[in-house]
């Protein structure tokens, strides 16, 4: 594994422990953003527990995550994938220069009834 | 009785209603919500990473705020209740996480001891869905509403606690409170695409049309919801039935709602 | 003074691999007492055994250590050999070097240390020992069986089979448990009732077998061959020797809207039923809460109606008290609760149904006579989606299901999906799985004759929500090996649930003092070597009471628990356990704090005349210990204040000098 300071720190981050995972597909059966992603909770779960991260950190599923908690409930196991996809989400827009929403693209992105919420919530999620 | 209350910003501005009608509401069933000084924005998402310090520190001032007032902590926006509550929790069960906090609390360090409440909670718990039934005014008897949860307010289910995260009951018996009729449908507890509309609004638009799709088919007349994103979501996404927030029925059925228009 | 060989065993390399087995016997060697001490690499094996035989005759010995495994497993082939060298064998003590020692410890200087401290307190009681002779007690010959399912059916045959009575005893108005509630089996598809009502025709005509239905076991006292069991016999307000089970009464009372439980609720059946046309005992049972003639003295119709007479509105409960020598527990298992699993909607819509529904639907004398319908609207389905390990495999922190598997869900939901392919090919059937297992005889054989002749979708996944829309399930699920999300218009969705030991077995544990595992399943004397005795003297274990089991699996160990009855009772006299408790009656004040905690009611009180220094005579009150009855558990001699019970074989001197050599 040649992510291993990335891998622990993940796992610190999340509390997540991938290898109590029993790939039984259920996180990904649940998730609500599935058809957007091109990696799906239940490979963030399995991709991490291999070290192979990389692709993670560069692909646009992190942004695809609601946080509806979904798989965290119905994880039969407790794994938690939500918070293991928010860590990863969070090892990449924590890099200087790397947000991934920036201030200047919002205004195209809003109405009239935009709630404060939906502004702050992405900002959140999206940028440190 | 007096709790603290945690309005929320969106509750400052787009979505005044909800918190109009929520006071006037309150007052009516003998509760006062005593609104906490200074309180900031809580970010509108919980971030679950345990190193994530400086993002929950308005949860925690607010939280301390309460405990200093010898009040429990009522808020009426999911997110806010949401991000509140998994606070409270880490503060209660992540030691590590509360030390780092207490750094920047006051001299008495803070671990979870405030009790949270989400207004359905206050209502359910404290005044009692029968003493709300008593103060109805207003029936509205014969109207068919859905109960639209989302997932801020049941989860994850072992730090929220408020129902069944999968069959939830709150908001119907609230519905059947007031006169009307709940209608039971699956996707009560799907997200309606949340925060993703900034981004792909293709994805919201499809999440919140499953919602509103489901609550029709199940005959629906009218959905209800506690969080701002949610009704921005769901009327956005094409919502050919009202979406209103549950305090603005909640008014009208205790017969204060015209109160709130000054 | 003893004189005390030690006998250091290698264990293959169980000990030998963590424990320096020589620098062991050298450093015992100089203990006091001990005159020989020796090391060898099995010495439970005939010659290990041989070598202690020799050395007691050559040097004289008194007493015996051996530094070997726990004395679960081999205390008793030890006492065996000190006997067959001359030796009484309560003078064989085992220090246990392999569980307690070399097993958990990783480095050598560590597990030698432990090892020889450990030898030193072994040796220490050894010193203090003294014979010991087991006394006797009688056997009664009888067996009890509590739950009537077939495990308990095939235990109760098997053992009257060799002569002895028995009597069963189960909670439902009929035995037949689970099974009767089966269509087909697997993996033969033999038909559940075709073999299961002959063998309970067989328990009903057997003159050795009594059947108390509707029945439970409320008191358990005694011992091993002397259990004292008192028997609530419920008021079923029917005369059983007398009902002729004509069902008149089922047809005429007016009370038709109680939920049929046989049918798991799925049909309705009078207040007054018999639950199925094969039940035994054959007769009518009035249910209370539903009577009316019982709740309001309104009706009386049945009564009416019947010609033998056999109804008793005013029949009470009854206790039945009654000796048994031997207790079969067979109380077996129930499909968990959906309730915390409502993504897949079971409280939400009547077409998700548990598997035990399905069985129900495809029976022949279930509530659609055998046709599948949809509970719903009763309409033929054509899309069916099963969904594999509900609540099974889940991890404790979930807070939801249960840790282990189930282990009969995958061969019956191959087999309903089989039975629907062959019996409606126009249906759709998917089977969500995250592994299949089917290990057993000709079972893997069976899945895929599910998959490769009748065409059943196998998808490996899970399904994540089931949303009731329209007519519809919309089943929302993932297919691991496409990597897609499914979205599957369904008509029928069916939850093989885990499941669980009946509610009734945590009291009825504790009752027989028999130990369980944390999910109630009762624990076996060994995993291995003892799977069908429960630890407790006595108490044998029959079925899923023990772990998840499918009917094959059960009826081989309810066959392997009668054995071991019958072996228990064809004894006349059981030898007895010579360390037990004994009272010093010089020191003893009759407080009755030993009374009070023993659990085996051993303990009993006598006024003795003891005279005294200036020939008086004083009556004092004194406890006595009746040897027959106490099983030697050392409560009375923890709660005496004033030291005078005490324990042979485990005297409170004897744990001292242990501890005194271990600690110095």
């Amino acid at each position: 594994m040649n992510n291993k300071y990335l891998y622990e720190d993940l796992l610190r981050m999340s509390g997540v422990n991938p290898k109590k995972c029993m790939r039984c597909g259920k996180c990904s059966a649940t998730c609500p953003a599935y058809d957007e992603m091109e990696y799906h909770p239940h490979q963030f779960v399995s991709m991490v527990e291999n070290g192979d991260i990389e692709p993670l950190l560069n692909s646009d599923s992190l942004y695809k995550c609601l946080t509806c908690f979904a798989c965290v409930d119905r994880c039969p196991r407790g794994v938690e994938p939500a918070k293991l996809v928010e860590a990863v989400r969070l090892a990449a827009v924590r890099k200087q220069g790397a947000n991934h929403l920036k201030a200047d693209s919002v205004p195209d992105m809003l109405d009239d009834e935009t709630p404060q919420q939906l502004i702050v919530s992405a900002f959140r999620k999206y940028s440190k | 009785m007096k709790v603290a209350y945690f309005p929320g910003c969106t509750l400052k501005n787009k979505a005044k209603e909800l918190d109009d009608y929520a006071r006037k509401s309150a007052e009516a069933l003998g509760v006062t919500l005593e609104e906490i000084e200074e309180w900031q924005c809580c970010g509108g998402v919980f971030t679950t990473a345990r190193d994530e310090v400086a993002t929950k520190l308005s949860s925690v001032r607010a939280l301390v705020a309460a405990k200093n007032k010898e009040q429990p902590l009522v808020t009426v926006c999911s997110a806010c209740h949401n991000v509140i509550k998994q606070t409270n929790h880490a503060m209660q069960t992540d030691k590590e996480f509360a030390d780092k906090v207490n750094r920047y609390m006051g001299e008495e360090p803070y671990s979870g001891e405030t009790q949270v409440y989400h207004y359905l909670e206050l209502l359910r718990d404290v005044v009692g869905f029968d003493a709300v039934k008593e103060k109805v005014v207003n029936k509205l008897a014969g109207k068919k509403i859905a109960a639209y949860y989302g997932c801020l307010l049941l989860r994850p289910n072992s730090v929220m606690k408020m129902d069944d995260p999968e069959n939830p009951s709150i908001m119907e018996d609230f519905i059947r409170a007031i006169g009307a009729d709940a209608i039971v449908y699956a996707n009560r507890n799907e997200c309606c695409g949340g925060y993703i509309a900034m981004e792909s609004p293709d994805l919201a638009k499809k999440k919140s049309n499953a919602v509103i799709e489901n609550a029709k088919a199940a005959g629906a007349e009218m959905i209800i919801t506690a969080c701002p994103l949610c009704k921005y979501n769901l009327i956005k996404n094409g919502a050919d039935i009202p979406v209103v927030y549950f305090t603005e029925l909640l008014a009208e059925a205790l017969g204060v709602k015209e109160d709130t228009n000054e | 003074m003893q004189r005390i060989g030690v006998f250091v065993c290698w264990c293959g390399s169980n000990i030998a691999g963590t424990v320096d087995v020589q620098a062991v016997s050298d450093a015992l060697k100089n203990e006091p007492g001990v005159v020989f001490s020796t090391n060898y690499q099995y010495m439970c094996s005939q010659a290990g055994q041989d070598m202690i035989i020799n050395a007691v005759k050559e040097h004289n010995l008194t007493g015996i250590v051996v530094c070997s495994c726990s004395p679960r497993m081999h205390e008793a082939t030890f006492r065996r050999t000190a006997q067959a060298a001359g030796l009484n064998p309560y003078m064989v003590e085992i220090a246990n070097i392999r569980e307690q020692c070399s097993w958990v410890h990783k480095d050598i200087p560590t597990g030698t240390e432990k090892a020889i401290i450990l030898g030193k307190a072994a040796v220490a009681k050894v010193n203090l020992n003294t014979p010991l002779t087991p006394g006797e007690s009688p056997v009664t010959k009888r067996a009890l069986v509590i739950g009537g399912g077939i495990a308990g059916i095939q235990t109760a045959l098997d053992i009257a089979d060799a002569g002895f009575p028995v009597d069963i005893v189960e909670k439902k108005p009929t035995i037949g448990g689970k099974m009767a509630q089966l269509d087909k089996t697997f993996p033969t598809l033999d038909c559940a009732a075709c073999i299961l009502t002959p063998k309970m025709v067989d328990v009903a005509q057997n003159d050795k077998i009594r059947i108390f239905s509707y029945s439970e076991v409320t008191d358990v006292k005694g011992f091993v061959g002397n259990f004292d069991v008192t028997i609530k016999k419920n008021a079923r307000y029917v005369k059983e020797d007398i009902c002729t089970g004509c069902g008149a009464c089922v047809e005429k009372c007016p009370m038709k809207k109680v939920p049929n439980e046989f049918n798991l609720g799925m049909d309705n059946r009078s207040a007054i039923y018999i639950p199925f046309a094969q039940a035994v005992p054959k007769v009518a049972t009035i249910d209370p809460n539903a009577c009316n003639m019982l709740k309001n003295g309104k009706c009386g119709l049945c009564a009416r109606v019947c010609a033998a007479g056999a109804i008793d509105y005013t029949q009470k409960d009854e206790y039945i008290e009654e000796k048994y020598g031997a207790i079969v527990v067979a109380t077996g298992f129930n499909p968990i609760s959906m309730d915390k699993f409502d993504e897949f909607a079971y409280n939400q819509s009547k077409d998700v149904i548990t598997s035990l529904e399905f069985e129900r639907l495809t029976n022949a004398a279930g509530p659609t006579a055998g046709k599948l319908l949809r509970p719903s609207d009763g309409k033929h389905p054509h899309t069916i989606v099963f969904v594999q390990c509900v609540g099974s495999r889940c991890d404790a922190c979930a807070e939801k299901g249960k840790e282990y598997c189930s282990k009969i869900c995958c061969m019956y939901t191959a087999k309903h999906a089989m039975l629907t392919r062959d019996k409606y090919p126009d249906t759709d059937v998917y089977v969500f799985y995250i592994d299949v297992r089917t290990p057993g005889k000709n079972f893997d054989e069976f899945y895929r004759r599910a998959v490769e002749e009748y065409g059943v979708h196998y998808v490996k996944g899970m399904v994540g929500k089931v949303v009731p829309e329209g007519d519809k399930l919309k089943v929302q699920a993932s297919d691991l090996l496409e990597n897609k999300q499914l979205h599957i218009d369904a008509d029928l969705v069916v939850l093989a649930a885990a499941i669980e030991p009946d509610k009734s077995a945590r009291p009825l544990a504790t009752m027989l003092t028999a130990s369980m595992d944390t999910n109630d399943f009762f624990t076996e004397a060994h995993p291995k070597l003892r799977p069908v005795e429960s630890p407790t003297a006595g108490v044998f274990l029959s079925g899923a009471c023990q772990g998840p089991k499918d009917i094959p699996e059960t009826v081989s160990q309810a066959g392997a628990a009668a054995s071991k009855v019958i072996g228990l009772l064809a004894k006349d006299k059981l030898t007895g356990n010579p360390c037990i408790a004994h009272s010093n009656e010089l020191m003893c004040n009759g407080c009755s704090s030993c009374e009070r905690v023993c659990p085996y009611g051993a303990i009993t009180y006598e006024d003795k005349e003891f005279r005294m220094p200036d020939r008086t005579t004083l009556v004092r009150r004194i406890a006595v210990v009746n040897p027959a009855v106490c099983q030697g558990c050392g409560a009375c001699t923890v709660a005496c204040p004033s030291g005078a019970m005490d324990l042979h074989g485990f005297a409170s001197g004897q744990i001292m000098a242990e501890v005194d050599a271990i600690c110095k």
